[in-house]
């Protein structure tokens, strides 16, 4: 779950809604620095982990016991692990992992809350009373506690924390889809098309859809950095992906042991996190100014 | 207008309850999605067949479900969330020893967070598109997105291994309590900072807020008497969510600095698979965060006068 920190305000120049071309948003997007450069951060990050294997040249998983806990030199730039390994190619590496978890994680939420946010708003009445009850059954655990749970009674291991990561911010697209949804749901162009026989089915999927897409786009790109942030958590915890799989948050639980002596072991993952999840922030900002300067997310 | 406020206050926790019985339904079933027995699984492994035995009466597992969750509910109802399978102490006591420690962790982070995020709102909406409101805009941004324990280890090696200025974790002493609050106020600050930026903003472009400089009164008064009252009001609702947040903020806090709180009691008991302590401390968070936000929800209704109990 994500707290967006764009808090509205119609102090802000807000600007024209209404259909924007795509070579508009586009400019909109490129205008901001911010948004540009948390862009260029992701696509360095999915070419390394794309390349990891090309450009490093070490393995993540080789250990190399006489070269422990080695502070950063030329040859391991962000220094050794406890095991020998280098750190460099384990964060590279990791973001293989971390960005894998994120984007199923997300792939799931959307496919889960999503469909369930247009038929809660679509039909509203029963539907949408019994999906918002579960809705708020599952938003009365804080943040991370959802995540937790479900990890607690799935198990550790790559698969079960995409599903709870995945699973824990259903609620967030079940709101915002079912929001787009009631607010265009009384618009005429959906009552024409009723009234010209069309099936809801076909209604929701063709004219509803369409319109949720924006803000969902926005959403993902916060809920990526989130989802994230939650596995490492997890990981972290020594609840998420287990060692020896190269994952930001478990190489940062196994260095705690090793802190007093070798922070450095404790800085490079981090920041990798860090990085990555303030990049997502960023990009979902800038996409919400270019694609939707009005839009509220939460 | 305050019978509208108790209408409003009466609909409101008449709609908490189903989310209540739903949060108990979780954590009561919890324990019966998982393979085995559920008996074995929350006397634990080393436990004794006649123990085993008697957890199943007690549970009523051998009669229908809805008997079985009603059971629950009296026994939670009455303060018996069982015993810890590791160290064999009630449930309520292990968590209730250790609440007082989260429950300062969250307030003192609160009152950072508060403090801190209100001040830095006012400053930069009165300096709206300088460099400081930019910088301050991209520290608010690094404020959401840093992991909150690795912040934690951060501040650890830097002010108690490096400087020595601070111990680097347990519950020692009112300087223990430094760094865990700081790392867990820092998204909360973040927050706030925002909330109270935009909805000064907004306030200071309102008419009444244009009267008042029209009169000649001196810029800090219109700031701090005219608008900054009527911009709180927003900033009061978020810091209440975010004390609730908070609550599960402190769970990686905890476990960053061995602070000895419900977090912590909560991860070992997920790794020790003690699911009496989880399903209690799990029971406990839920509940605390759905209070503090129906008590904001209240608040709110409360001191905006704005509002509308329709």
């Amino acid at each position: 779950m994500v707290t967006s920190i764009r808090a509205s305000s119609s102090a802000e120049p807000a600007r024209e809604r209404a259909f924007s071309h795509p070579l508009a948003v586009l400019g909109r997007f490129g205008r901001s620095r911010t948004a540009v450069a948390g862009l260029i951060v992701l696509v360095v990050m999915l070419a390394g982990a794309a390349l990891a294997g090309v450009v490093l040249p070490y393995n993540p998983d080789t250990a190399d016991l006489d070269a422990t806990l080695h502070t950063p030199t030329p040859a391991h730039l962000f220094g050794t692990d406890q095991l020998g390994r280098d750190i460099l190619t384990r964060v590279v590496y990791g973001g293989r992992i971390s960005l894998v978890i994120g984007a199923l994680a997300v792939g799931i939420s959307g496919a889960i809350g999503v469909p369930l946010g247009i038929l809660s708003g679509y039909y509203g009445g029963f539907v949408d009373a019994v999906v918002q009850r579960i809705v708020d059954v599952m938003l009365a655990f804080p943040g991370f506690l959802l995540a937790l749970t479900l990890i607690s009674i799935l198990g550790v291991g790559l698969t079960n924390v995409v599903i709870s990561v995945g699973i824990a911010s259903v609620p967030v697209y079940v709101r915002l889809v079912r929001g787009v949804t009631l607010s265009i749901r009384q618009l005429t162009y959906i009552e024409s098309a009723r009234a010209t026989g069309l099936r809801d089915r076909v209604i929701m999927f063709r004219h509803v859809l369409p319109n949720a897409a924006a803000p969902v786009v926005v959403q993902s790109s916060l809920q990526l950095g989130a989802a994230i942030l939650t596995a490492a958590g997890l990981g972290f915890l020594g609840l998420g992906v287990t060692p020896p799989t190269p994952e930001w948050g478990t190489m940062l639980g196994e260095a705690v042991t090793y802190l007093l002596t070798s922070w450095y072991i404790a800085l490079f993952p981090g920041l990798a996190i860090f990085v990555a999840v303030m990049a997502f922030n960023l990009l979902g900002d800038g996409l919400r100014d270019a694609l939707d300067p009005r839009m509220k997310v939460l | 207008m305050t019978g509208g406020f108790i209408g409003f206050a009466i609909r409101r926790i008449m709609a908490a309850i189903p989310t209540l019985f739903g949060v108990t339904v979780i954590v009561f079933f919890m324990v019966r999605v998982l393979p085995g027995d559920p008996a074995r699984l929350l006397a634990g492994l080393n436990a004794t067949q006649d123990e085993v035995d008697r957890i199943r009466v007690q549970l009523g597992l051998t009669k229908p479900v809805a008997v079985q969750y009603e059971l629950f509910l009296r026994a939670v109802a009455h303060g018996d969330l069982g015993k810890s399978i590791t160290t064999q102490a009630p449930v309520v006591q292990e968590i209730s020893s250790r609440l007082p420690k989260t429950a300062l962790l969250a307030a003192t982070a609160t009152v950072l967070s508060g403090i801190l995020g209100i001040v830095s709102g006012i400053v930069v909406s009165t300096r709206q598109y300088t460099s400081v409101d930019y910088l301050v805009s991209v520290v608010a941004f690094a404020g959401v997105s840093i992991p909150v324990f690795w912040l934690g280890l951060m501040l650890m090696i830097v002010f108690a291994v490096f400087l020595h200025l601070v111990p680097a974790g347990g519950a020692a002493g009112p300087t223990s309590l430094i760094l865990p609050s700081i790392t867990l106020a820092a998204f909360s600050i973040a927050v706030i900072e925002r909330q109270t930026r935009s909805s000064m903003l907004e306030t200071l472009h309102q008419d009444y807020v244009r009267t008042a400089r029209a009169k000649g009164l001196v810029e800090g008064v219109v700031v701090y008497r005219h608008a900054l009252r009527n911009a709180l009001i927003p900033v009061v609702t978020v810091i209440g969510l975010q004390f609730g947040a908070l609550f599960g903020g402190a769970i990686l806090t905890e476990t960053t600095f061995a602070w000895p709180g419900i977090g912590q009691l909560l991860v070992s008991a997920i790794s020790a698979r003690d699911y009496p302590i989880i399903q209690g401390v799990v029971l406990l968070f839920a509940i605390t965060f759905l209070v503090v936000n129906l008590l904001v929800d209240l608040l709110y209704g409360y001191i905006d006068p704005r509002i509308k109990f329709g």
